[in-house]
């Protein structure tokens, strides 16, 4: 194990191996952090609509879930990338942009609609688990379907839901390196990319392993953080 | 518009049937594998032992928080190198299917343990302490009472774990070996097709793990009633 290598500079000068894997780690995140935003609200909005009474938004809801659960992550991603421009009106445009753009657009909506299908299923079992005493007395009192979601099954919901979306961010970020086989040059690309270099296979797998176990507490720390402040009073792990 | 030519799969047939064999084997030696160390690890993990306890949640965590890409690109690494020094194998030797078998079973195990750890811990105490009132030893009342009940509590989440870990197979990819869907890729790519075969390979895993997550809900079902 020679982990000088890291500081020598790449064959193009302009940075060091290191450099190469903090811009893979870089890219990592904010695909990761893009897809997030994609995939929470797409998956509540899912998820709830896998909740009421409309059976035809049940079932389409459910149907989405299905397809995205029951294809592979990497044959979604080759179709987003492969079939998807060529099958789609105005796709032949898509293929003239510049590759890394290309790439991150294609991983961002894949990742992005897949996890939503993941967070569509918990943010369901979430309002699942309220007793059903909460939606009714929400209605008996007056209140619409949608204002008994709005005050009465969401608050509590989102708040029981943190914890397994903390799991699902985790995941994502995992998700991310199955990318790296189109050649988008995240953190797991490059590590790749350095073996193919220096051929120091051990030093770069061991430097990229690390830094995504650096990844997971710094999530896991923001999360913690969120979930104490979003704790139900009265409810187990409550401090109040 | 694209206009679209299916006249290169049924040909491929035979070939992309050689890959499912591959990604089912890959399946089925993860499955069984994956549950047995998962099993063993989960019951580590409940040790009072501290240095067991402690080896198995640090070897839980560590899988389950690398991407399995990385976890497969490490194996495909050092499984050969140390399968040829061990066995005297020659260079030529394919080992990639052994790799990642290998790779899967000990990743899987990781996952399986947190599965089978529930499991453990949703069958009521007073069987255990039934079972060592009996005079067994901690060890006979796990794997004579706790166990069988655990298992059977857990299979529905063991099998849907399963569908998971053959969609999972499909990574294998980033070492080449032709699995379902590699072979789908490489006819796609050869004949040009890669649209039709792309689509072809996810209505196939579509059908299949639809089809078994559909199977595991009425086995729930039945398992309720």
């Amino acid at each position: 194990m020679d982990f000088r290598i890291f500081f020598s500079p790449v064959p193009t000068g302009e940075t060091t191996y290191l450099g190469w894997l903090l811009t893979g780690l870089r890219t990592t995140v904010a695909l990761s952090l893009a897809s997030w935003v994609l995939a929470l609200p797409l998956g509540t909005v899912l998820g709830i609509l896998r909740t009421v009474p409309n059976r035809g938004l049940r079932a389409f809801a459910g149907a989405y879930v299905e397809l995205f659960r029951n294809v592979p992550l990497l044959v979604q991603l080759f179709i987003w990338y492969f079939v998807v421009p060529e099958i789609v009106p105005g796709g032949q445009r898509f293929k003239q942009i510049d590759p890394f753009t290309g790439l991150f657009l294609t991983s961002f909506a894949c990742l992005g609609l897949f996890t939503a299908a993941r967070v569509c299923e918990i943010v369901r079992t979430g309002i699942e688990s309220l007793p059903p005493g909460q939606e009714n007395a929400g209605l008996a009192l007056g209140f619409t379907l949608p204002q008994t979601y709005r005050h009465v099954l969401l608050p509590m919901a989102a708040r029981l839901v943190v914890p397994p979306l903390t799991s699902e961010m985790l995941n994502i970020v995992k998700n991310s390196a199955v990318c790296s086989t189109l050649g988008l040059f995240e953190l797991t690309a490059q590590g790749r990319q350095l073996v193919d270099y220096t051929a120091h296979a051990y030093e770069s797998f061991t430097a990229v392993t690390v830094l995504y176990l650096l990844v997971n507490p710094a999530i896991q720390l923001v999360m913690r953080a969120v979930e104490s402040r979003a704790r139900v009073p009265g409810y187990l792990g409550s401090r109040n | 518009m694209y206009e679209f030519d299916w006249s290169s799969i049924p040909g491929a047939l035979p070939f992309l049937w050689q890959g499912m064999k591959i990604s089912l084997g890959i399946t089925g030696v993860a499955v069984a594998a994956g549950i047995a160390w998962g099993t063993v690890l989960a019951v580590m993990r409940l040790s009072p032992a501290r240095p067991v306890s402690l080896f198995a949640t640090l070897y839980v965590s560590l899988f389950r928080s690398v991407p399995l890409v990385m976890v497969l690109l490490w194996f495909f690494l050092i499984v050969p190198s140390l399968l040829r020094d061990v066995l005297g194998l020659s260079h030529a030797t394919d080992l990639r299917l052994a790799s990642a078998m290998v790779a899967f079973a000990l990743f899987e195990a990781a996952y399986y343990s947190e599965i089978m750890r529930a499991g453990i811990q949703s069958v009521s105490k007073g069987q255990r302490s039934a079972a060592l009132a009996l005079g067994m030893t901690p060890l006979q009342a796990m794997w004579h009472v706790v166990l069988p009940q655990a298992f059977r509590n857990m299979v529905p989440l063991l099998l849907t774990q399963a569908i998971i870990l053959f969609q999972d197979t499909s990574l294998v990819y980033v070492s080449a070996l032709a699995d379902f869907f590699g072979a789908a890729y490489k006819v796609g790519d050869r004949d040009g097709r890669l649209v039709e075969m792309l689509l072809f390979a996810g209505a196939v895993y579509f059908v299949l793990c639809s089809a078994a997550s559909w199977g595991v809900r009425v086995l729930r079902r039945r398992a309720l009633a």
